[in-house]
């Protein structure tokens, strides 16, 4: 999928999200939820990255964030080279067909009101200038791409099981032919042997259409199977980034340690030799994180630095980077 | 929904009729006299004589019995003959529910005020609709901005002032304070006799519908103002809204055809189960304007105690609140695809 010579199709610098909290009878700003606080990390033309971490830690948010589904607070996303990260109104949705995303819930991502053809023809009425003919030939097109029978346009999103639900949502997504698609958890509310049909699915459509994707997921073993690249998020901050092998063979930061470690093994004769780092208490709040290192209220292994000083993101290897003071 | 439609209409026969039933125990056991209003110096078997003439020494049930007959067979049999000359039995001296106090068919009374009631109230909830729906819309999509926090202010005065209030209030203003011969001076009775035709006439009616219509459509229009706001942001946090900012949709096409048709169901519906509250009238804002419609007639007839009149009236509003709660119901069905009858 992925070759050496690819260019990033989209670079992320220093993206910060932060959700203003009021107080009072004034209304008074008193502070921010920092969801998305600096992350940065480029992906490549036909490749996916993965975006780990545990629920509440900012992935979702970051998804929205590449796709200007928010006001950014700060950064730049560079989408084929073009910032989006302050675009507004119609320059923005000149845009959106080339960035689409697959939700996580595809019962309420689709609207109740709207028939499985008016859905996913809703984006070629806005955006291109087609025939009714033309739109309804689309939509058969797509309906076949991701497995929907055609007569099935004309019904209802309440109509289908789950798994189907999230079909109509890849078609649509595909309308437009995307470039890149962020995939925010899009097998998460899916019982497992649909959770492959869905995954296959998207394997299937990146090969033949060439698409690039951000897949957000905290299931760490379909990551592994679908990501090129494995980006590990923790509180508002990348932690570590690496290619899928490295980071799942030999994670260095503690935060992935822990998070590989709580993988269950399929073999029980050898999950019994596996040792477990069980992190103790909670995820500080975003409102207000810890001093230093995000991490260092959970790490097993801090020290005083960690209390300090926050850990500079750099490279520890090849295309391997870490936040971490610990780290050699 | 056709068999569920039958269905259901099947259903409100037995409704209706305990209703019909319950409305005659209630008049029948209110402490009121259709001869109290007669002045001190008739003597009492003067008025036991008139008590008899209206049929009042007969048991309960029979009178019943009776105006359910007048009610359910004579007075449709009586419209089919005036308005397609079928004449079916005895169509000269057929009894009909006839008003104790005016002597005058029941039914007929009831055509003569129903257009000043479906023109002022019908129109006050037209207008108030209409002023409703946009607020409702930008004070949700523009929560908590200065348009919602007056929005909200205005709406909560409108919902608790009552419209003697109101209605007193626009009279003193308009009528009183400001000069007759102003352009602003508006008629604080509504002359019903008025006919409207040349421009000048319906000039005057407009002015004459102005206060009452203004009056009842503050009220309703507060009322829908803050349901539509809740529709709309239950609707406006939904996924499929981000779905839609998503596909690249303009702004307005999202408000309007996303949120806002999803917003519309239970506003509708809302809508829908008030309208028999139309043809019931504004009982108050009648009296006050002096609007001779449906409303005005209920509470002379209760006054007079005159049993006939309150038992239709209030049964016809009956039929009309059990037909609306139904269409109501299949509004629903056919607005929302998720809910099906079948």
């Amino acid at each position: 999928m992925l070759d050496g010579t690819s260019k990033p199709l989209l670079k992320v610098n220093n993206l910060k999200m932060h959700f203003p909290i009021y107080r009072g009878i004034l209304k008074k700003q008193v502070g921010a939820v920092k969801a998305v606080d600096g992350i940065s990390f480029d992906i490549m033309q036909g490749e996916t990255l993965g975006l780990v971490g545990e629920s509440g830690c900012g992935k979702s948010t970051a998804g929205r964030c590449v796709l200007r589904l928010y006001e950014v607070t700060d950064g730049n996303i560079e989408l084929d080279g073009e910032d989006i990260a302050d675009l507004t109104g119609p320059q923005l949705r000149a845009k959106r067909p080339e960035m689409q995303m697959i939700f996580q819930d595809p019962q309420a991502s689709l609207n109740p009101r709207m028939t499985v053809g008016s859905i996913i023809s809703e984006p070629l009425y806005e955006h291109r200038k087609m025939t009714k003919p033309e739109r309804r030939a689309r939509v058969d097109e797509l309906m076949d791409a991701v497995g929907l029978a055609r007569r099935f346009a004309d019904r209802y999103p309440h109509e289908f099981s789950g798994g189907q639900r999230q079909r109509i949502g890849i078609a649509r997504a595909l309308a437009l032919n995307p470039k890149f698609i962020v995939c925010d958890e899009p097998i998460a509310a899916l019982d497992v042997s649909i959770q492959a049909q869905v995954v296959n699915l998207l394997e299937d459509l990146q090969e033949k259409l060439g698409l690039t994707y951000l897949f957000i997921s905290h299931d760490l073993s379909m990551v592994r199977h679908l990501a090129d690249r494995v980006a590990v998020m923790y509180l508002g901050k990348l932690v570590e980034l690496g290619d899928s092998e490295t980071l799942y063979t030999a994670p260095q930061h503690p935060y992935t340690q822990a998070l590989l470690s709580a993988v269950p093994h399929p073999d029980p004769a050898k999950a019994g030799n596996i040792d477990r780092v069980i992190l103790q208490g909670d995820v500080p709040s975003p409102a207000n994180p810890p001093k230093g290192c995000n991490f260092c209220t959970r790490c097993p292994v801090a020290t005083e630095i960690c209390h300090k000083d926050e850990p500079e993101w750099r490279q520890i290897g090849e295309g391997h980077f870490a936040a971490c003071h610990l780290i050699k | 929904m056709l068999n569920y439609t039958i269905r259901r209409l099947f259903f409100t026969i037995p409704t209706l009729l305990f209703i019909s039933f319950v409305i005659f125990l209630i008049l029948d056991m209110a402490p009121n006299d259709p001869t109290g209003n007669l002045p001190m110096t008739i003597p009492p078997e003067v008025r036991e004589n008139i008590r008899k003439s209206l049929g009042l020494d007969a048991p309960m049930y029979v009178r019943y019995l009776l105006w359910c007959n007048q009610f359910f067979i004579n007075e449709p049999l009586n419209l089919l003959y005036e308005w397609f000359d079928w004449c079916i039995g005895d169509c000269e001296n057929r009894t009909r529910v006839r008003s104790w106090s005016t002597r005058s068919p029941v039914v007929d009374l009831i055509v003569e005020r129903m257009p000043q009631t479906l023109w002022v109230v019908g129109m006050s909830y037209v207008v108030g609709i209409l002023i409703a729906l946009p607020i409702g819309v930008i004070s949700a999509y523009k929560q908590y901005s200065w348009f919602d926090q007056i929005g909200t202010f205005i709406s909560m005065i409108g919902f608790s002032v009552p419209t003697f209030f109101t209605g007193v209030l626009l009279i003193v203003i308009f009528s009183v304070w400001i000069d007759q011969d102003s352009w602003f001076w508006l008629p604080s009775i509504y002359d019903t006799t008025l006919v409207v035709d040349s421009w000048g006439n319906f000039w005057l009616q407009v002015r004459q519908m102005i206060m009452p219509v203004m009056v009842l459509a503050l009220y309703n229009a507060a009322q829908l103002s803050r349901f539509m706001r809740a529709s709309m942001l239950d609707n406006l946090s939904q996924d499929y809204v981000r779905t839609a900012r998503a596909k690249g949709l303009k702004e307005k096409t999202v408000l309007l055809v996303h949120v806002l048709r999803n917003s519309m169901i239970p506003v509708v519906t809302v809508i829908a189960l008030s309208v028999p509250q139309v043809f019931g009238g504004a009982i108050i804002t009648e009296q006050i304007f002096r609007v001779n419609g449906l409303g005005q007639l209920l509470i002379i007839g209760i006054q007079g105690a005159d049993i006939p009149l309150v038992q239709t009236l209030t049964f016809i509003f009956a039929v009309l609140i059990v037909l609306f709660n139904l269409v109501a119901d299949i509004l629903y069905g056919l607005l929302d695809p998720r809910i099906r009858y079948d």
